[in-house]
């Protein structure tokens, strides 16, 4: 399993981890994000795709 | 396999990334002009400038990823006969595959004036580091073009407590946007005490007798303008020279095919602000891009395509994206509104402060502009991956029921 973390001081909801990945990532009705923090090996490409992607580089990945 | 990146910013960090992600084992050269290694403008006309973020801040995290980093070295020539890349020390890096990520830097204003002390530009850390420094002692900022950056610096400057004037020659703000939208994002302006100048162009910079410190600036219309402090925002200029007599075709962005392969070289890649590539809510036309999701999605599809061979290599279909803050707006545009001919609303938020609208080119949606609705964005982008007739998406519009809310009346 690959723990996925967000700096909720960072993001700025620019949605871009929710373009990539919309199961794993959502933004609510007051584009608040929220996400899956336990995430399959198999989504690796997804997730790395996703913290290189994030203009605020509020992502983070571990395992 | 040697391969060389050209350009130590954002585009060429994730090539070098995306290289060793798929499993790039031979060298891998970095060449960068910059002193630095990698780091990310956007919070140089925000946060950085505003003071709620540090230098340190702005840097992107570099894993370890075995790079021969070459920080303050420009390239200054390229021989594709013999694959070498000229550096300015006079020494050359052979390369198998090369990927350029040179980018843009400041347009300059070269009127007179232009050497005056006080006068700035916005592209680079040492630049924003001298802006905020400015700042701190500034009466009144002049900023020359209400572009992204000039905005992005006014309303920077307008929470600091400075006043400011920004002019333009063009009727309104943010022009790739639009009349329409453009009269929102200057009202928006003046309602935060900038003062707007639009029509009138620069003509000079002067500073007072026997100083060489900048005064004010003339403008077209035969006014003038007092500042003590100017930031010359008007847009960006390539940095190609280097390619200059390589047989590259340049566009003056290095034409790209859709798999950011160049036109005229399959074992040269070019990745950011620098390609220029075939979109298709362009109608499959080539364009250039200076959005730092954009740089961000080439460099690592660069990085991973320069591995293969051309025909194997994956093309680049997001749409362009890109956005800007200002005061407390975020603007988020997709797709391309500059080759729209007309804006309309196609959603709007019951207190009037969210919304989307769409930027139209005949009968076809080539883009969309929404403010403080970034929620709604993941949406378009499904729906919005080649051109779509406007009627239709209303349509498919209307199937959905997590939209802000209908529009009423004219753009808010
Ligand atoms: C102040 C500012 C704010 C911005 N805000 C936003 C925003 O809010 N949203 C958004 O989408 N985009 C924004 N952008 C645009 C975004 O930063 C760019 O799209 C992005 O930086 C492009 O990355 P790049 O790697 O292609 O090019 P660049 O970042 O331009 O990097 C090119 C690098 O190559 C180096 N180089 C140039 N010539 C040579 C040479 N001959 N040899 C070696 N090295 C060379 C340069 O020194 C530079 O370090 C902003 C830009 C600026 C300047
Ligand atoms: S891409 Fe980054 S800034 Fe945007 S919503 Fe995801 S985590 Fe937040």
């Amino acid at each position: 399993m690959i723990k996925v973390h967000i700096d909720l001081n960072l993001c700025q909801s620019h949605g871009e981890c929710v373009a990539i990945a919309p199961d794993l990532f959502q933004l609510d009705e007051n584009d608040f994000i929220s996400w899956q923090e336990e995430v399959d090996d198999s989504r690796r490409a997804d997730l790395e795709a996703a913290v290189n992607t994030c203009p605020m580089t509020a992502i983070r990945i571990e395992g | 396999m040697r391969l060389v990146i050209v350009g130590a910013s954002l585009s060429g960090l994730r090539a070098a990334q995306a290289a060793r992600r798929a499993g790039h084992e031979g060298e891998l050269i970095v060449i960068g002009a910059e002193p630095h290694l990698p780091y990310t403008r956007p919070p140089l006309s925000k946060e950085l400038l505003q003071g709620k973020q540090e230098i340190e801040d702005s840097a992107l995290p570099v894993d370890e990823l075995d790079v021969q980093w070459r920080l303050g070295t420009e390239a200054t020539g390229l021989d594709r006969t013999r694959r070498r890349v000229r550096l300015q020390n006079g020494g050359e890096e052979h390369y198998d595959r090369l990927i350029i990520a040179t980018g843009c830097r400041a347009r300059r204003f070269d009127g007179p004036g232009a050497h005056l002390d006080g006068v700035h530009t916005l592209r680079t850390l040492e630049d924003a580091v001298a802006l905020r420094a400015a700042l701190a002692s500034t009466r009144r900022l002049l900023v020359v073009g209400a572009g992204f950056i000039g905005c992005e610096v006014a309303a920077s400057a307008r929470s600091l407590g400075v006043e400011v004037t920004m002019v333009d020659i063009a009727s309104h703000p943010l022009v790739p946007f639009g009349p329409a939208l453009g009269k929102r994002w200057a009202q928006m302006h003046r309602d935060h005490g900038v003062e707007l100048r639009l029509g009138p162009g620069l003509e000079a910079l002067y500073g007072d007798t026997g100083s060489e410190r900048v005064a004010g600036a003339r403008l077209s219309d035969g006014t003038s303008v007092e500042a003590d402090t100017v930031l010359i925002a008007l847009g960006a200029t390539l940095n190609t020279e280097w390619l200059t007599g390589s047989g590259l075709e340049l566009d003056p962005g290095v034409a790209c095919d859709p798999t950011l392969t160049s036109t005229r070289d399959p074992e040269i890649l070019a990745a950011g602000d620098i390609a220029s590539v075939p979109a298709a809510l362009a109608g499959g036309a080539r364009v250039r891009v200076e959005h730092w999701t954009t740089a961000a999605e080439h460099g690592q599809l660069a990085g991973r395509n320069a591995l293969v061979a051309h025909d194997e290599r994956t093309a680049h279909t997001a749409p362009p994206y890109f956005w800007t803050d200002q005061y407390d707006a975020k603007i988020q545009a997709l797709g391309c509104p500059a080759l729209a001919e007309h804006s309309e609303l196609l959603e709007l938020s019951p207190d009037g402060g969210r919304f989307v609208a769409a930027c139209v080119q005949g009968r076809l949606v080539v883009g969309v502009v929404a403010v403080n609705a970034a929620r709604r964005l993941a949406w378009y982008r499904r729906a919005l991956q080649t051109p779509r007739p406007l009627t239709e998406l209303k349509e498919a519009l209307a199937q959905e029921d997590a939209t802000l809310g209908s529009p009423v009346g004219a753009m808010p």
